[in-house]
């Protein structure tokens, strides 16, 4: 992980660029040159003055809770008579989880693979031990390459959950692939549906406005009541699709049993409520593109599709890249749609991480909550790490 | 009556596909209309009704009634117009408090360079830990920031020089989103027991400080990658004008980034709106928000489905008259309308 010159991993101009021009203030490409400032002059640099107000409320904010957090999630509260009692018990919080009774629940029902299940985990670690390779051939060194062997093993890990779950005879996936299933499978779609809508929304169609708002209207719904209003559609005995349930032969069934269909419910609710904030953040890119270019392409010949190819793609690549992040950061904390609709249920087949943390929070075993919701940090700040380099790495080489 | 499927320009699209694109419109506005208007019929509808089967249609699956709407607005009355008026302020100074911070941040991680030094960074936090464990250990909180801002004083200027690695602008983004990752639930005791201290737990306060703090990553990151389609040529001719760069910024910089600007008020005010798990800590009688209300009808006789159809409805109105007031800034032309004038 170098730390370049550039001031954005997801800059379309590439690394030398934006440096910003010498005339505006202090940083010119190739070096830094400071004006030098003395005393409060030198506090009160636009430099500062634009950015320290937001990172100290960030700061001030987040940085307390993150500590108490660490601190609870390795201790245990009893509430007793004169109060809680907070004891330093180490990382046994965390063993239960990784290992003890809680095992089950987060990780999963681990089984001996079926012959399915090994060849998919061989074939994994071939790529890894691949990329890896290829990394120290490429002369990446240091830290880097610390950085990458850690990505690997966390892949590996990952994989050997899934084949000892998923692809294994009576094996059963915890909380922790039911909120990645979520997260990869909802991102997708998101994407695809909100990048789609945007496009047919740029078009100078009859009614473009009225389509524009709508589009918008699941997002503004506050999540707790998206869980009920899904809680209502799905509902097999009262919901407006029972003559649908009925067509399919299915009357007074509950889809709550089925682990997979609850699952699916959760994952539809969560792409109707969230398609619209890819939908609204692309169009702002689509619609902030220069359409002279557009325009000359056009008439230099290029169909539409190599126009949207080379030419939107790449202008919307860097807002792509950013609002994948930040809806996958906020996919992961996923809570309010699994516990309204299902309770977590059938048993803990649709339980997020944030839901397990949630309810051990509810039972006052704040310690375990707590640990839970480092686990889901330390998770996501891999796969955000990850998906970071390797999005700058190629933003940057295209 | 002009033909609205005939081609004005060489990028307008042939008849037929217009006629797909629409047909795709109209089906994705079936799949996002039809559930709220469930909770439109939901909401005159009466307990019995809704429990009896699914009825579609008013006066002529059922007789529709205004008793729930009654119930929310007179016998609730200030219990819901209250939360109704915490929401409205709460949201919309929370947003525009982010947006003018985050959008200033995002600013200056585009057109300046930022080289923290890891050192610095690492006593910085250091200090923090060390206010954090005095205090708790009994040193009164004065003392222990004064002691630690000298401690910190001091060894800035001697140790923190030698380690001479540096981070970037990237790094510094980066910090911001993960500030993100932690899920509500780890800290709201923590948030609560820090508004505690500051006696303002229940105020308007407390809750617009909260939200500003976590919606500041989002308008840093998505500000960003808009500020960035910002050319150059623009600012450089302004400032050998003359201008300073917070006027650069404010008459150049923001107007000319107007789609993304409303795009990610858009999004934060939904966010700020709508948010639960914190206000439930951070409010209870006097600051409670709306969510709270929605998430009150869920009695121990089961959810309450009218009531929350009502709440829904009337919650999502304020948003929606604020997305067609803005939705006209996202469109094409704005930036080379500057670019040109």
């Amino acid at each position: 992980m170098e730390s370049s010159a550039s001031s954005s991993p997801l800059d379309p101009r590439g690394p030398a660029l934006p440096t910003g021009p010498g005339l505006l203030d202090t940083t010119v490409p190739g070096g830094v040159v400071e004006r030098r400032r003395v005393g409060f002059e030198a506090i009160l640099a636009p430099r500062n003055v634009f950015l320290w107000p937001a990172l100290l409320v960030v700061l001030a904010l987040s940085i307390f809770p993150l500590f108490v957090s660490l601190y609870l999630s390795l201790s245990r509260l009893q509430f007793t008579a004169n109060g809680i009692d907070i004891r330093f018990i180490g990382p046994s919080n965390y063993q239960v989880l990784l290992f003890g009774s809680e095992q089950v629940h987060l990780i999963g029902l681990l089984k001996e693979p079926t012959a399915l299940g090994w060849a998919v985990f061989v074939g994994v670690a071939a790529v890894v031990g691949w990329a890896f390779w290829r990394a120290i051939r490429g002369g990446t060194a240091g830290f880097g390459l610390v950085l990458r062997g850690l990505g690997g093993i966390a892949l590996l890990s990952l994989t050997w959950i899934v084949v000892h779950t998923i692809f294994a005879t009576g094996g059963r996936p915890g909380t922790l692939l039911v909120t990645l299933t979520y997260v990869f499978v909802g991102l997708v779609v998101q994407y695809a549906l909100g990048l789609g809508l945007a496009t047919l929304a740029t078009l100078r169609l009859p009614g473009r406005r009225f389509f524009r708002v709508v589009f918008l209207l699941p997002m503004m719904i506050t999540p707790v009541g998206v869980g009920y209003l899904f809680q209502m559609l799905t509902d097999t005995g009262k919901g407006p699709l029972l003559p649908l349930f009925q067509a399919f032969g299915l009357y007074h069934f509950t889809w709550t049993t089925d682990p997979w269909l609850a699952r699916v419910a959760v994952m539809v609710g969560d792409i109707w409520q969230w398609t619209p904030f890819l939908f609204i953040v692309l169009l702002a890119a689509l619609e902030g593109q220069d359409q002279e270019v557009l325009e000359a392409a056009h008439v230099d010949g290029a169909s539409r599709w190599q126009a949207f190819r080379h030419i939107t793609i790449p202008a919307i690549l860097p807002v792509s890249t950013t609002v994948i992040l930040i809806r996958m950061i906020e996919a992961f904390k996923i809570v309010d749609l699994p516990n309204i609709l299902t309770n977590g249920g059938p048993g803990t087949a649709t339980e997020s991480v944030t839901l397990q943390a949630f309810f051990d929070w509810r039972t006052q075993a704040l310690g375990r909550s707590a640990a839970l919701a480092y686990v889901l940090l330390i998770l996501v700040t891999v796969i955000a790490t990850a998906y970071v380099n390797l999005v700058r790495r190629r933003v940057a080489a295209s | 009556m002009l033909n609205p499927l005939r081609r004005r320009s060489p990028l307008d699209l042939p008849p037929v596909a217009k006629l797909v694109a629409y047909a795709l419109l109209v089906g994705w506005a079936f799949v996002v209309l039809f559930p709220l208007y469930w909770l439109l019929v939901t909401s005159f509808k009466l307990p019995i009704q809704v429990e009896g089967g699914p009825r579609y249609i008013p006066f002529v699956d059922f007789q529709p009634t205004l008793e729930n709407w009654r119930y929310i607005f007179v016998d609730l009355r200030s219990d819901t117009l209250r939360p109704y008026l915490n929401t409205v302020v709460v949201g919309l100074t929370s947003s525009v408090l982010a947006l003018a911070l985050g959008a200033s941040a995002a600013y200056a991680l585009v057109r300046f360079q930022y080289r923290p030094r890891v050192g610095v960074i690492g006593l910085f936090v250091g200090c923090l830990v060390g206010v954090a464990l005095a205090t708790g250990f009994g040193v009164p909180l004065p003392v222990s920031i004064a002691s630690a801002v000298a401690i910190f004083a001091i060894l800035v200027a001697t140790i923190a020089r030698r380690f001479r690695r540096r981070l970037g602008n990237a790094d510094v983004a980066f910090w911001l989103i993960s500030q993100r990752i932690l899920p509500p639930v780890a800290v709201v005791i923590p948030i609560y027991v820090f508004f505690q201290r500051l006696g303002l737990l229940d105020t308007w306060q407390a809750l617009i400080i909260t939200y500003v703090a976590t919606n500041l990553p989002i308008v840093v990151w998505l500000m960003r990658d808009y500020f960035s389609t910002v050319p150059l040529e623009l600012e450089e001719s302004a400032a050998v004008d003359g201008a300073s760069p917070y006027r650069i910024f404010r008459s150049i910089v923001l107007p000319v980034s107007a789609p993304g600007l409303v795009a990610t008020f858009l999004f934060v005010l939904v966010f700020a709106w709508n948010e639960y798990l914190l206000a439930l800590f951070l409010s209870s009688a006097r600051a409670q928000t709306l969510p709270l209300t929605v998430a009150a009808q869920n009695a121990t006789r089961g959810p309450q489905w009218w009531y929350m159809s009502v709440l829904i409805l009337i919650m999502i109105i304020p948003v929606i008259l604020v997305a067609i007031a803005l939705e006209r800034y996202i469109s094409r032309g704005v930036l080379v309308g500057a670019v040109k004038g």
